[in-house]
């Protein structure tokens, strides 16, 4: 075998990469049009652009998750912060707000619910996933109180901004792929090209240790919530923008779980200590593409769910060393 | 009193405390009617916390149980409609809960993978499967229904003991049985205390985790049964993110998240908690699920404060 294919095989990036590969070409085998990318209305449309255009909010919570996880923790309380942000974004629009405020008070309660998370994790030093299970718990009916500020009777909205950040687009392409992609950027630059990455990959793989070494482990930890709650909130403004309305009670339901799934599919350990922000994108990725596929081959939607498991628990399996050996001994066997 | 009662005290005191607290804000609420349904209301949570406590105990967790009520309510619909006799459902869906439960545990030891990881696919298979057998509420139409709505046993007070409770209370002395008069409960224990020390000890984990999943997904299976005949429906959507109730339960129970420490009646009270929370505010009238969410949080917090409190000042995990 060559080195460069060596190198790729061995790499962990191959895996979750084939997966996203091998459904495309599924995809575009049952559907001839699959592929076809056109010009509507000055935008770029077609199934690939969809791909990416549904997969944003997961891809963003999934970034904040990959943060966390790298902590050797997880954020339950996801999708109760998009239920938050969006109560907050329809309570500063009926309250008059001009409408750049109000995306900024809606990042503003994510920081704030991260830092609940983080208080919690860090200073209390309760365990992350029950520490987060109670914003979970709590969350959305924090966001039905919100909406109960103004009346509560009739959450819909109109809003330029909002409307721009979710169907608008800049130079043919959407406007939340060049978002999405600027947040990936600024985030790559503060976890690669900072120390914070490796402060939280070290504080992952050894809390106790890294404190000895002289980082603290606590204002860490702190930091990779309030970063999760941050890339929510902007999950939140663009799911929000989407329905035009606040809808707390179902918004983003399961997205904590689907946001873990993205991070796994990308070779990240809930053990906590590594990050991978470029494979996490290809793992949410995957489960959307998954998700178009289904639709498109014409199955009815509820065969997506179980597609999905059966895929991730197929990767997971391939992945496990107890799997591997039974299956190379089988293949051995065959073979002499 | 042995330090490992602590929590369960503590439990059974915040249950008594919110109960007084009722009393003294509504006539009435004193009274068995009250606690008997809020234990009827209930017995479907408590079960499949019951389950999820064996499973928490073992370090591990279980997010399928609330997909498995939902798949468990919509065949016995199904196949009610087709003219099963309700009881031989059960017994067919609670077979099939041991199996899908042990099948969870084998993957988890087998593949070495979170129990998390794998009960989340758990958790998408069964609830894709309840759609694929109905997308429609469909009704439970059967004598033995009725029968089990209408059977209850008289408590002193005008109270009546339902027959979800009944299931319930006897369900709980089954696993109070398992979990603290047999090996395989001790086993448990050790698991949750430290895996490795506990193969070390000669415990067979590959059995043990195969074991505990299994009783998780007898629990879970049962609450479907209970919560189906209950509603005398099935619904696909029936138990969305009820594995946390059952988890906020448990933790609640005063079992830690941790695994290795914590008692299966205490998860009894735990979720009764929850029941007098959502009581409480009924009895409020103002039936707002607002409260009832932000008010399950607020305890949960607080009683995870307590724990810690409590296990840091007795250590109840010993000198780890």
């Amino acid at each position: 075998m060559p080195v460069w294919l060596k190198a790729i095989v061995q790499s962990r990036a191959v895996w979750p990469v084939l997966a996203l590969v091998l459904i495309l070409i599924v995809a575009g085998s049952v559907s001839p049009n699959f592929f076809e990318i056109r010009i509507v209305e000055g935008r770029l449309f077609g199934n690939l652009i969809d791909i990416l255009y549904r997969a944003v909010p997961t891809a963003l919570v999934a970034l904040g998750m990959a943060v966390v996880i790298g902590t050797r923790g997880i954020d339950l309380s996801v999708g109760s912060i998009i239920a938050i942000v969006g109560a907050v974004i329809v309570w500063r629009i009926k309250m008059g707000d001009p409408h750049i405020t109000i995306l900024f008070s809606a990042l503003a309660a994510g920081i704030l619910c991260g830092m609940w998370n983080g208080f919690l994790v860090s200073a209390l030093r309760i365990q992350p996933i029950i520490a987060t299970l109670i914003l979970m718990v709590a969350g959305r009916g924090i966001g039905m109180l919100i909406n109960q500020l103004y009346g509560g009777t009739d959450p819909s909205f109109e809003s330029a901004l909002l409307q721009w950040m979710s169907t608008g687009s800049i130079w043919l392409i959407p406007t939340r792929l060049i978002l999405a992609a600027g947040i990936f950027l600024a985030l790559w630059l503060l976890i690669r090209r900072t120390a914070l990455g490796l402060f939280i990959e070290s504080v992952g793989g050894n809390a106790a240790a890294s404190n000895l070494a002289g980082v603290k482990a606590g204002l860490i930890i702190f930091v990779a919530y309030v970063l999760s709650g941050l890339l929510s909130a902007w999950a939140g403004v663009i799911m929000t923008a989407d329905t035009h309305t606040s809808d707390p009670v179902s918004v983003a339901l399961y997205i904590e779980l689907d946001a873990i799934l993205a991070v796994v599919i990308g070779g990240g350990s809930l053990a906590g200590g590594r990050i991978y922000l470029g494979m996490t994108v290809i793992g949410a990725l995957v489960i959307q593409a998954l998700t178009t596929a289904t639709l498109i081959s014409g199955l009815p939607p509820e065969y997506n769910l179980i597609i999905k498991a059966l895929v991730v628990l197929s990767v997971l399996f391939l992945q496990s060393a107890n799997a591997r050996k039974a299956i190379g001994s089988l293949v051995s066997r065959r073979a002499s | 009193m042995s330090k490992k009662y602590l929590p369960l005290v503590a439990t059974i005191a915040v249950f008594l405390a919110l109960f007084l607290v009722g009393g003294s804000m509504y006539r009435n609420f004193l009274s068995t009617l009250v606690l008997g349904n809020i234990l009827a209301d209930n017995a479907f949570i408590i079960i499949a916390a019951i389950g999820a406590t064996f499973v928490i105990l073992s370090g591990g967790i279980d997010l399928s149980i609330g997909s498995m009520i939902g798949f468990v309510g919509v065949c016995m619909a199904v196949l009610d409609r087709m003219g099963w006799h309700p009881l031989a459902t059960a017994a067919v869906m609670i077979c099939f809960g041991i199996l899908y439960g042990a099948l969870q545990g084998f993957i988890i030891d087998y593949c070495d993978i979170q129990p998390f990881i794998v009960t989340l696919a758990g958790l998408f298979l069964l609830r894709g499967l309840c759609f694929m057998v109905t997308l429609d509420s469909v009704p439970i139409r059967h004598d033995f229904v009725d029968l089990y709505a209408s059977a209850k046993i008289p408590l002193p007070g005008r109270g009546v003991l339902r027959s979800s409770a009944i299931v319930m209370l006897a369900a709980l002395a089954l696993a109070i049985f398992i979990a603290h008069f047999t090996r395989f409960g001790n086993n448990v224990y050790a698991i949750g205390g430290d895996k490795e020390s506990a193969r070390l000890m000669g415990v067979n984990v590959r059995r043990t985790t195969i074991g505990i999943y299994a009783i998780g997904g007898f629990y879970s299976a049962l609450a479907g049964v209970v919560y189906a005949l209950y509603t005398s429906s099935g619904y696909p959507l029936a138990g969305s993110t009820l594995e946390l109730s059952a988890i906020a339960a448990v933790v609640l129970g005063g079992t830690l998240l941790t695994g290795g420490v914590g008692m299966v009646a205490g998860t009894l009270f735990g979720g009764m908690i929850l029941g007098l929370i959502s009581t409480l505010i009924i009895f409020h009238g103002s039936l707002n699920s607002a409260w009832i969410m932000i008010s399950s949080g607020v305890l949960l917090f607080a009683f995870i404060v307590l724990h810690r409190f409590l296990v840091s000042s007795f250590d109840l995990r010993g000198t780890s």
